[in-house]
C-alpha cells in the first residue's frame, strides 16, 4: 500500500464489475483465481442446462423423422394422433394436429378467463386499493401462485367438473373435458398475469393521471384511457407470459382433461394437450428408442419451441416498457 | 345568480351540477367491478381449501402417515411419498443453493459486462420459463440414460435442482444487489481482496435474502409433480427413501396424489387424495412461514 501516494486512493476504489481495478485491495491471494473460475462455472451451468434441454429434445426428434417412415409434413398436418404400438399397424398415426389442438383449446379458455380478471386485479390494485385491502389481497393472491398444481388438477376434477355438469347436464359434460381444466388453469394463471401487469401499471408516472384529472377525467377514464395505454407493453408481456405458462402446464390437464386426442371444438368433450401426452407416453413406460419413445421428444420439442417463442416476445415488450418509463 | 337568469342557464346549470352525479354512480360501479374481479380469484382459492379440508380432514389419521401404499383404500398411506419428498427438498437445497448462490456471485459481483454475460443473464430468464415437464424430459434422457442414473432420487434431485435454479439465482442477485456499495468499498478499503469482500461481508449481509429466495424456490420443488413424474418417480412405492439412498428408486408427496386421484374409486380420488393434499399444502405452508419470517426478522434495511 505505501507504493500508492495518497491522492490516487479514492480513484483506485474497486467495486462490483471493476475487479481488475484492486490496487488499493490486497492482492489476490493463492486460489483465489481458481475460486474465481468456479463461479464463472457455476454461472455456465445454466447454460449447459439450456444446450441439454435443445439437445434432448431435438436429438431424439431428428431420429424420430429419420428412423421412421413419419414425414414432417405428415406429423404437423395430420389429424389423427395413435402412436402407441406397432408403427407397422395400419391404425398407428402420429398427426400432432389433435394435441395442438387440446393445448390451444385449453388455453383459450383459460385466457378468456384469465385476462380479464387478471387486468382487472392489476387495476384494482394498482389504482383503486386502499392499503389495508391490498395487504389482504395481495398476499392472497402470492399464495395461490404458490399452490401446486397437482392440487388444482383434483379440485379441477372433483369440484369444478361436478359443477359443471350439474349446470350443463351431464349428458352434455364428459367426466374429463377441456373446459374444467381451463376454467381452473385461468385462475392459477390470474397471479401471474396481476403482478406483472400492476407493476407496468405502478411505473406510469404520476404526471400523466394528474394531467388527465386537470383535464376533468374521472378515475375511470384515468385508469382506462391514460393508465393502461401507458403501461400497454407491460400488459401484452404479462398476457404473453401467462399463455406460455398455460400452454405449458401439465399436471392440471392430465388429472382434469382427458386422454383422448382429437378435433373438437367442444369444451365439455374430452382431449388431450401436448403435456398430458407426455406424461400418458412416460406412465406407459414407452420402450427407449421405440417410436413411441421419440414422439415424446418430439411433442416436447415442439412444446418448447412455442414458449420460448413466447419468452422472447415477452421480453422485448418488457424492455419496451422499461424504456419508456 | 341573479332573478332575472334566463331559464336556459339555468338548465345548463342544472346539469352541469348533475353530471358528476351520474359519473359518481359510474365511477362507483368501475370500482365495484374491478373489486369483485379480484376477489373472485381469492374466493376461488377459498373454497379450494374448504373443498379439500371436507374431503380429506376425516381421513387423516396416524396410520395414512406411517402406512405405505396399498390398494386398498382405507389402507392406503403417505409414508413413502413423505419420506421421498423430504430426501428429494434435502438433496436439492444441497445441490441448488450452493450452485445458485455461487453463480449469482458470478454475476452480480464479478463478471465483466461484455456479451457473454449479457447471454447468460438472457439465458437464464429463458430457463425460468420453460415447463417444468420439459426439465422431465432432459431429467429421462441426460440423467436416467445418459449418466446411467436410472429412475433414482439422484436423476429426480438433479432434475429438480436445474428447475429451480434459476429462482434461486435470480433471488439471490437481487439480495446481493441490495447490499450497499459502502460495505464492499469498506472492506476492499482495509486490504481485503474482492473475494474475501464477497465472502466475508456481501454474502454474509444478504444471507437472509439469499435463504428467503431459496426456500420459496425449494417449496416449489416440493410441489412439482410433473418433472419427476417424467424423470422416472414411482408411482406406487412400499418402501422409504433416506437422503443417502442416491440410486434408490423413489416417490413423492405430490407423485401419490396424482396417483390418488387417477384411481376410479372415490376413496382413492377423493377422500385420500384430499388427505395427502392437506400434508403437502401444511408442508408449503411451514416452509413459506419459515421463509417470510427470515424476510421480516433478520433482512436488513439500509
Amino acid at each position: 500500500m505505501s507504493e500508492h501516494p495518497v491522492i490516487e486512493a479514492p480513484v483506485l476504489v474497486s467495486g462490483p464489475g471493476d475487479p481488475g481495478q484492486t490496487s488499493l485491495a490486497g492482492r489476490p491471494r493463492r486460489g483465489e483465481k481458481l475460486v474465481m473460475v468456479l463461479l464463472a462455472l457455476a454461472g455456465a451451468v445454466s447454460v449447459l442446462t439450456t444446450v441439454g434441454i435443445v439437445a434432448v429434445l431435438f436429438f431424439d426428434a431428428i431420429e424420430f423423422f429419420r428412423a421412421s417412415s413419419v414425414s414432417v409434413s405428415e406429423f404437423f398436418l395430420g389429424t389423427e394422433w395413435r402412436p402407441f404400438g406397432d408403427p407397422e399397424n395400419e391404425a398407428f398415426r402420429v398427426g400432432v394436429l389433435p394435441l395442438v389442438n387440446g393445448t390451444l383449446m385449453v388455453t383459450g379458455i383459460a385466457m378468456l378467463i384469465a385476462v380479464p380478471l387478471g387486468l382487472a386485479s392489476a387495476m384494482y390494485l394498482s389504482e383503486y386499493a386502499p392499503a389495508r385491502v391490498r395487504s389482504v389481497l395481495k398476499p392472497s393472491l402470492e399464495l395461490l401462485a404458490g399452490v401446486p398444481t397437482v392440487v388444482l388438477g383434483y379440485f379441477a376434477l372433483t369440484f369444478m367438473t361436478p359443477l359443471l355438469r350439474s349446470l350443463f347436464g351431464t349428458d352434455n359434460v364428459s367426466i374429463f373435458n377441456a373446459a374444467s381444466a381451463g376454467i381452473v388453469m385461468g385462475i392459477m394463471i390470474v397471479p401471474t398475469i396481476a403482478s406483472l401487469s400492476e407493476d407496468a401499471m405502478s411505473a406510469v408516472p404520476r404526471g400523466l393521471r394528474e394531467a388527465a384529472y386537470g383535464l376533468g377525467a374521472g378515475k375511470r377514464h384515468v385508469v382506462l384511457k391514460i393508465v393502461t395505454p401507458a403501461a400497454l407493453s407491460g400488459i401484452v408481456a404479462a398476457v404473453i407470459l401467462g399463455l406460455g405458462r398455460a400452454i405449458g402446464e401439465t399436471m392440471i390437464v392430465a388429472i382434469a382433461a382427458g386422454n383422448l386426442p382429437q378435433m373438437t371444438a367442444d369444451p365439455f368433450a374430452q382431449i388431450q394437450t401436448m403435456t398430458a401426452y407426455i406424461v400418458q407416453a412416460v406412465k406407459g413406460e414407452a420402450a427407449r428408442g421405440s417410436l413411441t419413445y421419440q414422439s415424446i421428444f418430439a411433442v416436447g420439442g415442439l412444446l418448447f419451441v412455442m414458449t420460448f417463442t413466447l419468452n422472447i416476445l415477452a421480453q422485448r415488450f418488457v424492455r419496451r416498457f422499461r424504456e419508456v418509463y | 345568480m341573479g332573478l332575472g337568469t334566463p331559464a336556459s342557464s339555468v338548465e345548463t346549470a342544472v346539469q352541469a351540477l348533475a353530471t358528476p352525479k351520474r359519473r359518481g354512480a359510474r365511477e362507483r360501479v368501475f370500482a365495484v367491478v374491478l373489486l369483485s374481479a379480484t376477489v373472485v380469484s381469492v374466493l376461488v382459492l377459498g373454497v379450494l381449501i374448504a373443498d379439500v379440508l371436507m374431503d380429506g380432514l376425516g381421513r387423516i389419521n396416524g396410520e395414512f402417515f406411517t402406512s405405505y401404499a396399498s390398494r386398498r383404500a382405507e389402507r392406503t398411506g403417505i409414508r413413502a411419498g413423505l419420506t421421498g419428498s423430504l430426501s428429494l427438498l434435502v438433496m436439492v437445497a444441497a445441490m441448488a443453493f450452493p450452485l445458485g448462490v455461487a453463480a449469482a456471485l458470478y454475476l452480480e459481483e464479478f463478471a465483466p459486462d461484455n456479451r457473454l454475460t449479457r447471454v447468460l443473464e438472457a439465458n437464464i430468464a429463458n430457463l425460468a420459463g420453460v415447463p417444468s415437464v420439459v426439465y422431465g424430459l432432459l431429467g429421462a434422457a441426460v440423467f436416467v440414460y445418459l449418466f446411467e442414473f436410472g429412475r433414482s432420487l439422484l436423476t429426480g434431485a438433479f432434475t429438480l435442482a436445474l428447475l429451480i435454479l434459476p429462482v434461486v439465482i435470480v433471488a439471490s442477485r437481487e439480495a446481493l444487489r441490495a447490499v450497499p456499495r459502502a460495505i464492499r468499498d469498506g472492506g476492499l478499503a482495509l486490504g481485503a481482496t474482492p473475494l474475501q469482500v464477497a465472502w466475508r461481508q456481501t454474502v454474509p449481509s444478504a444471507l437472509p435474502g439469499i435463504l428467503t429466495g431459496t426456500i420459496l424456490a425449494l417449496s416449489r420443488a416440493v410441489g412439482e409433480t410433473a418433472p419427476i413424474l417424467v424423470a422416472g418417480a414411482v408411482l406406487f412405492r412400499r418402501s422409504d427413501n433416506v437422503p443417502w439412498g442416491f440410486f434408490d428408486a423413489f416417490t413423492a408427496l405430490p407423485i401419490q396424489i396424482y396417483d390418488f386421484v387417477s384411481r376410479p374409486q372415490e376413496a382413492f380420488r377423493v377422500e385420500a387424495a384430499a388427505a395427502a393434499i392437506i400434508v403437502l399444502l401444511a408442508v408449503l405452508l411451514v416452509m413459506n412461514s419459515a421463509a417470510i419470517v427470515l424476510r421480516n426478522r433478520y433482512a436488513r434495511r439500509w
